[in-house]
């Protein structure tokens, strides 16, 4: 039960957070564009702001519409709860392994590109099918990173994984090398930053995730919103405790979960910085551009489960 | 088992990892001077595997090997390009396969090909980089498929020297090296193609004006 | 009641059903009132003899009086028959729910309502056959019965010249699989000493003439099942049958030569080679990929979903693929684990498929639309059919908690043990086949979003589809029973998978003791340190979600205001949005079709074609993409020129000489004496 009490804190504390990571690379950002940024709470204030603003739905709008973003916040949240964040063995990861968590993220996905069809708009269908694309073409790679994950641990669950690594000390894994870049490849994509897609743009003609939200308002776009910052920050916990899992909790003592609530935080926040050093060096890519770049992932990730099988068990 | 083996040793093989890696780069890699860069940073990392397995077999002609490799392949060989390319005015062409994700899984392909075909090998051995016998061999053959994709003589030209680091690698994996003698003369030999190459190109282009070896069709004899 | 007359009354109640229907064109009413009842009472008694064989995990022969003086019918509900019966008998229960509705259509048509039950009937009654047929002459029997009388059904509306090609194609190439097959179980019968099953099984095979008889049994199989390129026949012949005769065609007849692929190889040859499996895995592989970019590229929603039958047929192959591997290299364990998810597999694409097509024979039958490009808004028109035809999207897009998730999981599950096997090379190959199978799922989700964005929201395109309205209650509630079936094969996976245990025990003597050990919630193929996914805590999990969301909304949100407001859409300041603005179908797969070009070839032309209109300032632009399907190139033709060659060349005998042809009969002659002494 108490397990089953932190797993909660910990979901919640997710949630909290995913804001701040938000803010976070942006203030990064700011400074090696040489800009002042907003401050830190500024997702926060925005979020507060959207969910007292009035909705303004079309009038072609149905009931998805409204249901989506409910849906995917919930699948977005579960899929939180469900990532070992500052201590592993929490009963929530064993609900679902890592693909079960990629299925959470496609359903989410699924409804989202539906709700971009709803209202029957150029530009809801136009981020759609790309959302689409991109997805489907990000797929594969992520798959291959994971299975060579699950063949190094050989476990899906990712509280088991994590065990193992830890157990396992500090080895020099070719093939968790090339499952990391081609999984950080597979977040950048899925999660609609640069060079595949611009969260800050509202450029009509390059713009995907935006395009499908374009129709969205007040709390149902706080939802989306709020959705896609847990998702980046999903990504980012699943990098940084899965491939550097050194210092999280493994036992549930108050000191432990401190030590490994403050280093999940630094961690994050070198991920964070090298995320926005990533998105101020390069350019967003042309949308045919983007199957090379998944496709570099995919070579990436199968680099990485070959040099597993040749090099490592071999 | 990895997680047994002392950390240099695990270093050699993730070097092997990254140089079949630099292998599948060159073969995405479309625009030249980048090209260039990424091949001498596969020299680099074959000749630092070399220092790394002359310090575990403690082979100290291997050192040798490993200065040159750093010397020829990570250093004059790409700056002679380099210049070659700066030279000829082509350094910011684009001279990319026409269907890179095709190559690039059939390069995936050839590396579980390679895996295949060395498995039986790697068994006679006992040494740590037995394994990488498939890598080595997998770095040859993907230097070849970029001979075979690229329709550009400076992009040859890379692939064929990025399959003579295949065949270095090969040696010095498998065999802890090939006689000094061989080796140095190997080292000679690619020092005197790589400066063949660059006054062939000159002539290549001065008589077809291009440096698509497609265009070379038309020396043949046969009309089409 | 014993067994055996129950089975029997099951396999006759469909054919009386047809008989009846024979009397059903000078009274219509009979259709309702009795045809589809008989099917329905059919197909509850299949259900509950199946599943009585399948729970019990009893196998039961029976002998028949009928068929050849000296081999009499054999028939046999066995766990696996019992499986099918099940499984068809559910579908045949939601055809005949929906049924009555959808026939409605062809009351004052120019077709005859008798032909349709009549052969409805037969074709039912066939399907139910084949799967408990225990002897070689009996199944073929079944078989035949089932191809002939859905060749009726798919040339039902032979008035359309397209429709009458498409059914010839179909017989063609289901008479050129039941050969494969017949030659498949000569080699069996030749080796065994018997054309029952029992003797068959029992037939000391050689390795070679084993693998001979995997070949037919592949190509005969997998020529029914539609596995690339042999599929040609499926797209063609399944969009032109009455919608409820799609559903029974795509949801239950492909299930059928599953079926017949799994009796004939893992029963009956036994003993698989794990190179069987290679090869299968590849082909599987690419019957999935290929199947779901086919898909994507239409615009007929029942052609689309044709396609997608042979993705999923992809899916089910790749398992059994997989379960031969790890069978063929001494993993009994996870040899099984494949083979339960092919049989998941099967389940879920015989609810969601069958599921999809009542669904468009509802919007079909409402719209009088088969074109994606012209539907659209169909949700606040028929929203009952939407909902349900969402939760088919659902399922089909493999997405969680509905039951295509469940099966993808376990088949991703099962490549994941690779680590076990010796062969560096397989271990290498798998993982491959799994990103295939990953890519397929996300391509038939990218379909699906593309079916239902474009036909159930958005606007109306049409007038028809404007004025079109919810389809009738027994239509509805024939959607309804399947779409709560894959509702709850996906939350409960574990008592599912239980009730499989008794199938492959009984087909290998295997059972996956580690599956369900944890209980019901917990559904974990191999252990629970390796993989666990606990389908119910899902389920609870997204409905606690959506209401923590529905707080957190309720304690930010103002109170006392009304937050709402309706207007029109935006439409960067232009002026009104039209229909025509949308995304249609075509455009949607539009960067997929750009990505995957190569495999369409022409296409470019096609879209070439668009751009040199007479003139900048046409009138009317119009841009066609013609997907041509790439087979009839690269495999079609060349075996249709090779069969020309070769019989320009054995025309050559036929001189028209007399003298010649008794020459012939001398030399024949001559050879036999020669032969005989």
């Amino acid at each position: 039960m108490n397990d089953w009490l932190l797993a909660l804190l910990g979901t919640l504390l997710f949630v909290a957070l995913a804001p701040l990571f938000a803010a976070w690379v942006k203030r990064v950002k700011c400074w090696l564009q040489n800009r002042s940024s907003p401050a830190l709470l500024q997702p926060y204030r925005d979020l507060r702001r959207l969910f007292s603003k009035q909705v303004v739905m079309a009038e072609t709008a149905s009931p998805l519409f409204v249901m989506t973003p409910y849906i995917i916040a919930g699948a977005t949240l579960l899929a939180a709860a469900v990532v070992p964040f500052i201590a592993v063995n929490l009963p929530t990861a064993a609900i679902a392994d890592v693909i079960v968590l990629a299925g959470f993220f496609s359903l989410a996905r699924f409804f989202l590109a539906l709700a971009g069809m709803d209202v029957g708009t150029a530009f809801g269908g136009m981020g759609s099918s790309r959302e689409m694309t991109i997805a489907a073409l990000a797929e594969p790679a992520m798959l291959v990173a994971v299975f060579t994950l699950a063949m190094v641990a050989s476990s899906t669950n990712l509280s088991t994984v994590i065990d193992q690594i830890l157990a396992q000390g500090l080895v020099l894994r070719p093939s968790l090398l090339f499952a990391l870049l081609g999984l950080m490849l597979v977040g950048i994509a899925e999660t609609g930053r640069i060079p595949v897609d611009n969260p800050a743009t509202h450029l009509e003609l390059t713009m995907i995730h935006e395009a499908m939200v374009l129709e969205y308002s007040g709390r149902h776009l706080a939802l989306i919103e709020w959705a896609a910052q847990i998702k980046l920050l999903i990504y980012g916990v699943l990098i940084v405790n899965i491939f550097f899992p050194w210092g999280i909790a493994t036992h549930n003592s108050v000191t432990a979960l401190a030590i490994g609530a403050a280093v999940v935080f630094f961690k994050l926040m070198v991920l964070g910085a090298l995320l926005a050093v990533g998105e101020s060096v390069l350019a967003k890519m042309r949308l045919f551009r983007v199957p090379a770049f998944l496709v570099l992932a995919l070579t990436l990730a199968l680099i990485g489960l070959l040099s597993h099988i040749i090099l490592e068990v071999g | 088992m990895l997680e047994q083996l002392p950390l240099y040793q695990q270093a050699i093989l993730t070097l092997a990892a990254l140089v079949m890696f630099t292998s599948f780069a060159l073969l995405a890699q479309s625009r030249v001077v980048p090209m260039i860069h990424v091949f001498a940073w596969q020299g680099l990392l074959v000749a630092i595997t070399t220092g790394l397995v002359a310090f575990d077999s403690g082979k100290h002609d291997l050192y040798i090997s490993a200065l040159l490799a750093v010397l020829l392949k990570a250093l004059f060989v790409p700056w002679l390009l380099h210049r070659l390319v700066t030279r000829l005015g082509i350094d910011r062409d684009e001279h990319g396969a026409e269907h890179p994700a095709t190559v690039l899984l059939i390069g995936a392909l050839l590396v579980i090909f390679c895996y295949y075909v060395a498995e039986p090998i790697s068994e006679l051995s006992a040494s740590v980089t037995r394994n990488t016998i498939a890598i080595s061999m997998a770095v040859v053959l993907l230097g070849m498929l970029m001979l075979v994709s690229r329709g550009k003589a400076v992009a040859q030209v890379v692939g064929f020297m990025s399959l003579e680091n295949g065949l270095f690698f090969a040696a010095v994996a498998a065999t802890h090296g090939m006689p000094m003698v061989v080796e140095l003369g190997i080292a000679f030999d690619v020092l005197v193609a790589a400066v063949i190459f660059g006054v062939f190109f000159f002539h290549i282009r001065d008589s077809i004006e291009s440096l698509d070896v497609d265009q070379l069709n038309r020396l043949s004899e046969s009309d089409e | 009641m014993s067994t055996s007359l129950l089975l029997a009354v099951t396999l006759v109640l469909p054919l009386l059903s047809g008989v009846v229907a024979s009397a059903a064109d000078h009274r219509p009413a009979l259709m309702r009132g009795l045809v589809f009842p008989l099917l329905g009472v059919a197909g509850l008694m299949a259900v509950g003899l199946g599943g009585h064989a399948l729970l019990q995990g009893t196998s039961e022969t029976l002998v028949y009086p009928l068929g050849l003086p000296w081999l009499h019918w054999h028939l046999r509900v066995d766990p696996l028959a019992g499986f099918f019966l099940a499984l068809i008998g559910f579908v045949v229960t939601a055809v005949s729910l929906f049924g009555p509705g959808y026939v409605r259509e062809f009351e004052h048509g120019k077709q005859s309502l008798a032909v349709l039950g009549f052969f409805t009937g037969l074709f039912v009654s066939g399907m139910l056959m084949v799967v408990v047929a225990a002897d070689a002459f009996s199944f073929m029997l079944a078989w035949e019965l089932m191809s002939l009388s859905s060749y009726f059904l798919v040339a039902y509306q032979h008035r359309n010249a397209a429709n009458r090609r498409a059914g010839f194609l179909y017989l063609l190439m289901a008479e050129v699989g039941a050969l494969t097959i017949l030659l498949g179980f000569g080699v069996l019968a030749g080796f065994g000493d018997g054309f029952s099953f029992a003797a068959m099984r029992a037939a000391p095979l050689t390795p070679a003439w084993a693998s001979i008889a995997f070949a037919l049994g592949v190509f005969g199989f997998g020529m029914k099942a539609g596995l690339v390129p042999l599929h040609a026949w499926l797209p063609e012949a399944h969009p032109v049958a009455p919608s409820h005769i799609s559903a029974l065609m795509s949801g239950v007849m492909l299930k059928v030569a599953v079926y017949g692929f799994i009796r004939f190889s893992f029963d009956l040859i036994g003993n698989v080679h794990w190179a069987w499996g290679v090869a299968l895995l590849i082909i599987a592989s690419i019957t999935a990929v290929f199947g779901v970019l086919y898909a994507l590229m239409q615009h007929d929603l029942k052609r689309l979903l044709a396609y997608s039958s042979v993705e999923n047929i992809g899916i089910i192959f790749i398992g059994l693929g997989l379960s031969m591997i790890f069978y063929g290299t001494g993993f009994p364990l996870l040899g099984t684990l494949g083979l339960v998810a092919a049989l998941y597999h099967t389940l879920s694409h015989a609810l969601f498929k069958s599921l999809l097509f009542l669904g468009a024979g509802a919007v079909l039958q409402r719209s009088h639309e088969r074109d994606l490009d012209r539907m659209g808004g169909l949700l606040r028109r028929m929203p009952w059919t939407g909902l349900f035809f969402l939760v088919g999207c659902i399922s089909i897009s493999a997405l969680p908690p509905f039951n295509g998730f469940v099966s993808e999981w376990l088949t991703f599950q099962t490549a994941l043990q690779v680590p076990s096997l010796e062969s560096g090379v397989l271990r290498a190959v798998i993982p491959l086949a799994a990103a295939v199978l990953a890519l397929t799922g996300a391509l038939a989700a990218a379909c699906f979003v593309k079916v239902y964005g474009t036909a159930f929201l958005g606007q109306a395109r049409t007038r028809r589809v404007r004025r079109s309205n919810e389809a009738g209650r027994g239509m509805l509630l024939g959607q309804a029973l399947l779409a709560l079936a894959c509702l709850l094969s996906g939350i409960f996976p574990t008592l599912a998978i239980d009730a499989m245990a008794n199938v492959t025990r009984s087909l290998t003597g295997q059972v996956l003791p580690a599956a369900t050990a944890k209980g019901w919630l917990w559904l974990t193929p191999i252990s629970a340190d390796t993989a666990s996914y606990s389908a119910p805590l899902v389920f609870v999990g997204m409905l606690l979600a959506l209401l923590a969301w529905a707080v957190v909304n309720f304690i930010l949100r103002p109170a006392g205001r009304v937050v709402t407001v309706r207007s029109d859409a935006w439409d960067c300041g232009f002026g009104p949005l039209s229909a025509r603005m949308q995304y249609t179908a075509t455009s949607f797969s539009m960067p997929i079709r750009r990505i995957f070009a190569p495999l369409w070839p022409g296409q470019a032309d096609a879209e070439r074609d668009a751009r040199t209109g007479p003139g900048s300032e046409a009138r009317q632009t119009r841009y066609q993409v013609r997907t041509g399907d790439v087979t009839w190139k690269w495999f079609y033709r060349p075996v249709v020129q090779l069969l020309h060659a070769t019989t320009r060349r054995v025309s050559r005998i036929q001189t028209g000489n007399l003298r010649h042809y008794l020459g012939y009969t001398f030399v024949t002659l001559l050879l036999l004496l020669w032969l005989i002494t």
